[in-house]
């Protein structure tokens, strides 16, 4: 049964091939997998879908005659939920590329069928260093930041400023545990100590005991190696137990501006977070984050912007090179800057580690804040040469 | 430093007090179960869905209508409870003769609907309550810092449990009750309304639900999936205490609360599962629940 099925879907795949040289079977179809009910729902999500939207509508949601479709699909952020849709949009939807994925576990399960299938995954959302590293795909572009990008900028600022001794509130699963260590090792190369640590469960909501030991360890900094709503709850309960009038310094190693909207800047103000985006930052940031804000209802995060940036830029590299073979667009998203109200003039390394700035954000008070969604000040804009990992070093074995 | 069990005795102190705060949500919840358990014989699964509910309806309360967290606790779980009324007499009454297993898929489906409703509106990031100005800042007891906020969350759902306790097990109001899920016949034949009981128990067992939210809104985030990530430790806790039993709903609720507690002490990763470690046990060794009555 099996086998009649693969050669009647490789049949199907002659005829459809023979019939449009150029686009592959008629249409540019973009699947958007996400977290659309959970955690990360609300930083890429539905969000994201809307983003890539917009980037089609800049091309008339057409390329030389050929309709771009979008669809979305809810990985439940499970790697084999991620997987199988992945398979299933490829094999059977005819999918061209996979974009979003927040989740490291889901776009590392992804990537290596994207891999296989030879189909290009555009990232904004996952983390871990590794899609660029051991794990990276000729067809993998990691868009808008990952682990060592958010967590070495933050720990890098604090370090500098003084604060030297750290204590790691960490959420138990390889998310936390990279993002603890990329900080650590931040830390220490710049002198500062690690006085302790405490691991936690994903999805803990009460995170009090693990403020009173990061409060008696004495450290200088606290640091919050966890994401969505255990980083607001731990941000939250932290300022209940007074831990910042203590003169301890939080640190959030990956805030979004929705975490911020949902902390309240009583709470959150004074925290030190990089992120890739700010709505705020440039006439093209706000004017395109006004154009999502109507769609959404509030403004984008960074991984939602860095989706219209990696769809729009997959596009215009299909609509230069007049097909959207895998191989062909891959090359020329690769020798194509990056150029949009997101980025300037932003090269894609070897192993699909886009170079983008990475920026030092502060919280402002809630007497620096002038109207809703002005949460930031921009300490600092650091080039991605020295945000990301070298590619040389990155451990991808396409790098040259 | 004076130590007990290896651990120093400051570090204990503070997280069995914390661990007596989070058992008093413990137990404010797995009541409202027990409660319902014990009369309606349903196993309501809906019962995170309604904390959730009291958190947002006091948070609606604050950004609409300019409605604070004191006349909140009150009008909160008032709401709820009516949410709750209507939900008994429309779908809930309607399953009593069939099995407990109709009632459960039911609250179950009532939750998802009412938690997927919420973060389709208000997203999965949740919204800031305020501390109430009379509860900021806290008290130094010498071995932690008690925010006033959380001593007050004992205080109160500890009063509220008692009160409830003496409700069912002391008064006349309780002793009918108690009759009427004994016997619903022969109560009523002694002309007490019995429906009537039974749909102000589903009412009064939700809204302390709802209680619980509010209460719990300035210390977690309203959040549409704060009652998920609760009512499965509550189910244990009610299986733990013995399904239906209101004392054994409290004390358990408090002591797990405390192992808990202890428990992120001695080995912080499995503070997350040591309360179905020792569901498991019990349900080993005493199925029916520490205090519970074998059927």
């Amino acid at each position: 049964m099996r086998s009649i099925l693969l050669a009647g879907g490789a049949v199907a795949a002659l005829v459809s091939g023979a019939a449009h040289a150029q686009m592959s079977d008629g249409v540019i179809k973009i699947g958007m997998l996400s977290d659309r009910s959970g955690i990360y729902a609300d930083i890429n999500g539905e969000g994201s879908a809307i983003a890539a939207r917009l980037a089609a509508e800049e091309f008339g949601n057409a390329i030389n005659g050929t309709p771009i479709e979008i669809i979305v699909g809810d990985h439940q952020n499970k790697a084999d939920i991620a997987a199988n849709l992945a398979r299933q949009w490829i094999d059977t939807e005819r999918v061209d590329v996979v974009a979003d994925v927040p989740n490291s576990a889901a776009a590392l399960a992804v990537q290596v069928i994207t891999r296989d299938k030879k189909r290009l995954f555009l990232m904004s959302g996952p983390g871990s260093t590794d899609l660029t590293g051991k794990e990276c795909s000729p067809y993998g572009f990691h868009w808008t930041w990952d682990n060592h990008a958010v967590a070495s900028a933050t720990a890098r600022a604090l370090v500098e400023q003084g604060r030297k001794s750290w204590y790691f509130v960490t959420a138990d699963y390889a998310f936390g545990h990279s993002l603890e260590a990329e900080a650590t090792g931040t830390v220490k190369q710049l002198g500062g100590t690690v006085t302790g640590g405490v691991r936690h469960p994903l999805g803990t909501s009460d995170f009090s005991s693990f403020l009173l030991q990061a409060q008696a360890s004495g450290a200088e900094v606290v640091a919050f190696a966890n994401a969505g709503g255990d980083t607001i709850n731990a941000v939250k309960q932290a300022s209940e137990f007074g831990l910042p009038q203590g003169g301890q310094t939080m640190a959030g190693l990956l805030l979004n501006v929705n975490d911020v909207h949902a902390l309240g800047l009583e709470i959150s103000q004074g925290l030190m977070l990089a992120n890739s985006f700010y709505w705020d930052m440039t006439d093209e940031t706000r004017a395109w984050s006004k154009r999502f804000e109507e769609r959404t209802g509030r403004k984008p995060s960074m991984n939602q912007a860095g989706v219209y940036s990696s769809v729009r830029h997959y596009l215009k590299a299909v609509q230069e090179i007049g097909t959207d073979d895998a191989d062909k667009v891959a090359a020329r998203m690769r020798s194509l800057p990056v150029n949009d109200m997101m980025m300037k003039d932003v090269r894609i390394a070897d192993n699909g580690r886009v170079m983008n700035h990475m920026y030092l954000l502060q919280v402002k008070t809630p007497a620096e804040t002038q109207y809703p969604w002005d949460y930031f000040k921009v300490l600092q804009d650091i080039p991605g040469d020295r945000a990301y990992i070298d590619p040389q070093k990155s451990g991808c074995p396409l790098v040259k | 430093m004076v130590t007990l069990f290896g651990i120093p005795a400051q570090a204990l102190f503070g997280q069995l007090l914390l661990g007596l705060i989070n058992g008093s949500f413990y137990a404010l919840l797995s009541l409202g179960l027990a409660v319902i358990f014990g009369m309606l014989n349903v196993i309501n699964f809906a019962h995170g869905a309604f904390y959730m509910v009291g958190a947002f309806t006091a948070w609606l309360m604050l950004q609409h209508l300019g409605i604070g967290y004191w006349p909140a606790l009150l009008l909160a779980p008032l709401v709820v409870g009516l949410l709750g009324i209507v939900l008994e007499k429309t779908m809930l009454s309607r399953l009593y003769k069939l099995d407990h297993l109709y009632g459960l898929l039911l609250t179950f489906g009532v939750a998802l609907m009412l938690e997927g409703g919420f973060r389709h509106w208000f997203g999965v990031s949740g919204m800031p309550y305020p501390i109430p100005a009379e509860l900021r800042g806290g008290q130094n007891l010498g071995f932690m810092f008690l925010p006033n906020y959380r001593g007050w969350v004992v205080i109160a759902s500890l009063v509220v449990c008692l009160g409830t306790w003496y409700a069912i097990e002391r008064t006349r109001l309780g002793a009918y009750l108690r009759a009427a899920t004994e016997n619903p016949v022969l109560v009523q034949a002694f002309g007490i309304n019995v429906p009537v009981m039974v749909t102000a128990t589903y009412g009064f067992g939700v809204a302390l639900a709802g209680l619980a939210g509010v209460l719990a809104a300035p210390i977690y985030q309203v959040n549409p999936l704060m009652g998920s990530n609760l009512i499965v430790i509550v189910f244990a806790v009610v299986v733990i205490g013995g399904m239906g039993s209101i004392l054994g709903a409290i004390v358990t609720g408090l002591g797990l609360g405390l192992l808990e507690g202890l428990t992120k002490v001695v080995y912080p990763e499995a503070s997350s599962i040591v309360v179905f470690v020792i569901m498991a046990i019990v349900l080993l060794i005493k199925p029916a629940g520490l205090f519970g009555r074998e059927r």
